[in-house]
């Protein structure tokens, strides 16, 4: 079924994306155009087939508990778009 | 020497018949010759570029030098290097300077290599053009009215326009093989977990693999054997013993099995990219080759299953541009979540817009099973299809895309269009299997074909072995694009 509008705007929600009126409809072509694309997935059978989430099978490695990375604070700080005495300043959310 | 491969150059450094300050500055002269007519880099810093060169020459006069010592190299703008912007050609990442190396980075420094700059590609890494870039669209070497492929669209105009005899890039879906066929170079996406993802900027982690770009299978041993290697710091760097890629270059080809797979072979390749192709396949059976013909049934579906499985992982991987930490914050916002949602939906573009909100979609709930896991199933279906395959070959072979370039501006407009010119080289990343790109003629207008050759896991040294036994006995590899001449 394609995406509605409103469904356009739920993920878009989200997802984090402001999408603003004016591109709606065309985003929503777009995302419809995709989808019916990945569509012809539906029509595999794969009853019984394991999904594939990675390439190789690796289990995750274990390290020893030891202290790797220095403190770079300033470093990695003086690339943030808002700072303040050592802490990443956000837009207020308790009143 | 701009004309030299790197094998060449690395041999005149060795000798000392040429200083890496002199090549540096031959290859930084060409690139701001050739920025305005391609716009293959990102970002050059010509002083720090000549200081690592006089370190390296300092090297090789100490007797120190390795075989990359000296030697230029372009890197595509999705490696961290300290102290470089680096923006992964996104609005997003316009200012931000790299507070520490990628592996990759840190693997060429210390062969004593000189950056030469950050190459141009799609925003993110997403796309077949070299279009999506926030910086403007990369243009191909061969016709400037032309796209270069991508998304490492940079680093394959820059080999093949002579701006560096090598550069690196990054496959997630063919991101370094149809550049590099459709710019008449070569390149090679390892298996997977063999390149550190360590300071690759992330688009889908299962599938995001690095790889050299240069101008033969020769140079591209060369690179991997520096590139490869373990590093705890990659969660899926494969843990294996040290090879060396260019072992097996001077091996006959007699007795080599070649699976051509019908379903690359039917409809939807243009003519001049099938008679280049199967030119290359009667050059290969001259030299000893047999070939064989395979099946690969779900073919059809690895577009569909890709643009399921990147999307969703890019989804997760880019929701930490939230304008807090790092990278573009909007100016403007009401509160905390409007500063997200504007800071993401300006800083993105649209391709990269389209496909967050394409794996938000897929991997939301009650659609989850529908897509994403079904998406996965068939990853298997295609993974069986290639090792009952390799059970009857040594290599596959096929176009590496079913056309030749195409121009800037045909087909950006409509995001199906561009995802279905994916067809032969997104199996690869699904399964993980090491796959390459080499020139092997010219179709309509003169631009160039590229042929794939794909190998079971870890045959990397076989496939640059039948690649370099046919560059021995073609010079395709060798033409230049006559403005760049």
């Amino acid at each position: 079924m394609p995406l509605s509008l409103d469904d356009v705007r739920r993920i878009a929600h989200l997802a984090r994306i402001e999408v603003t009126g004016g591109e709606l409809q065309a985003v929503r072509e777009q995302l419809n155009g995709i989808l019916g694309l990945v569509e012809q997935l539906q029509a595999v059978a794969t009853a019984g087939i394991e999904p594939m989430a990675h390439a190789q099978n690796v289990t995750l490695r274990l390290r020893d508990d030891a202290v790797t990375e220095p403190d770079q604070r300033a470093l990695f700080q003086s690339i943030a778009p808002a700072v303040e005495a050592g802490l990443y300043l956000v837009p207020k959310v308790i009143e | 020497m701009f004309e030299a491969s790197l094998t060449e150059v690395a041999a005149a450094l060795a000798a000392r018949r040429v200083s890496s300050v002199e090549l540096t500055q031959t290859c930084l002269d060409r690139i701001a010759r050739a920025q305005g007519e391609l716009n293959a880099f990102i970002t050059v810093d010509p002083e720090r570029s000549l200081a690592q060169a006089r370190a390296a020459d300092a090297r090789i006069a100490r007797g120190e030098g390795g075989g990359l010592t000296g030697v230029p190299v372009a890197h595509k703008d999705i490696f961290c290097a300290k102290g470089w912007r680096t923006t992964c050609a996104s609005r997003m990442l316009a200012d931000f300077v790299a507070p520490y190396d990628a592996h990759v980075v840190e693997r060429f420094d210390r062969a004593g290599a000189v950056l030469l700059g950050k190459t141009n590609m799609d925003e993110f890494a997403m796309g077949s053009s070299s279009e999506s870039s926030h910086y403007g669209p990369v243009r191909n070497p061969w016709h400037t009215d032309f796209v270069p492929g991508g998304s490492s669209g940079g680093s394959a105009a820059a080999v093949a326009a002579r701006l560096a005899p090598c550069a690196t890039g990054t496959d997630t879906g063919g991101s370094i093989r149809q550049p590099a066929a459709l710019c008449g170079v070569s390149g090679i996406k390892p298996t997977y977990g063999l390149v550190s993802r360590y300071g690759m900027i992330a688009f889908a982690s299962s599938l995001d693999q690095g790889g050299p770009f240069a101008r033969t299978a020769a140079d591209l041993a060369l690179m991997l054997n520096a590139m490869v290697g373990f590093d705890p710091r990659d969660a899926t760097s494969l843990e294996r013993p040290q090879e060396d890629y260019a072992r097996e270059l001077e091996r006959p080809l007699a007795g080599l099995r070649i699976g051509l797979p019908r379903e690359y072979f039917g409809p939807g390749m243009d003519d001049d990219v099938r008679r280049a192709v199967e030119d290359a396949v009667a050059a290969l059976g001259k030299l000893g080759a047999a070939t064989v013909e395979v099946a690969l049934p779900n073919t059809g579906l690895s577009v569909p299953a890709y643009y399921v499985i990147a999307p969703a992982e890019a989804s997760s991987n880019l929701s930490r541009y939230d304008g807090v930490r790092y990278g573009y914050r909007a100016p403007e916002y009401a509160d905390l979540l409007d500063m997200y949602c504007k800071t993401r939906g300006q800083g993105f573009g649209p391709e990269v817009k389209r496909r967050i909100l394409v794996g938000t979609y897929v991997l939301s709930h009650g659609y989850y099973d529908a897509y994403y896991l079904q998406a996965q199933r068939v990853r298997r279906l295609i993974a069986q299809d290639f090792v009952a395959a390799f059970k009857r070959c040594d290599v596959i072979l096929g176009p590496t895309s079913p056309t030749v370039a195409f121009r800037v501006g045909e087909k950006s407009a409509d995001p199906v269009k561009m995802y279905l010119n994916d067809i032969y080289t997104t199996a690869a990343n699904l399964v993980g299997l090491p796959a390459m790109s080499i020139p092997c003629g010219f179709g309509a207008g003169g631009l160039p074909v590229g042929l794939q050759l794909a190998g079971s896991y870890f045959a990397e040294a076989r496939l640059l072995n039948v690649a370099h036994q046919y560059q021995r006995a073609t010079d395709w590899h060798a033409r230049m694009p006559p403005g760049f001449a």
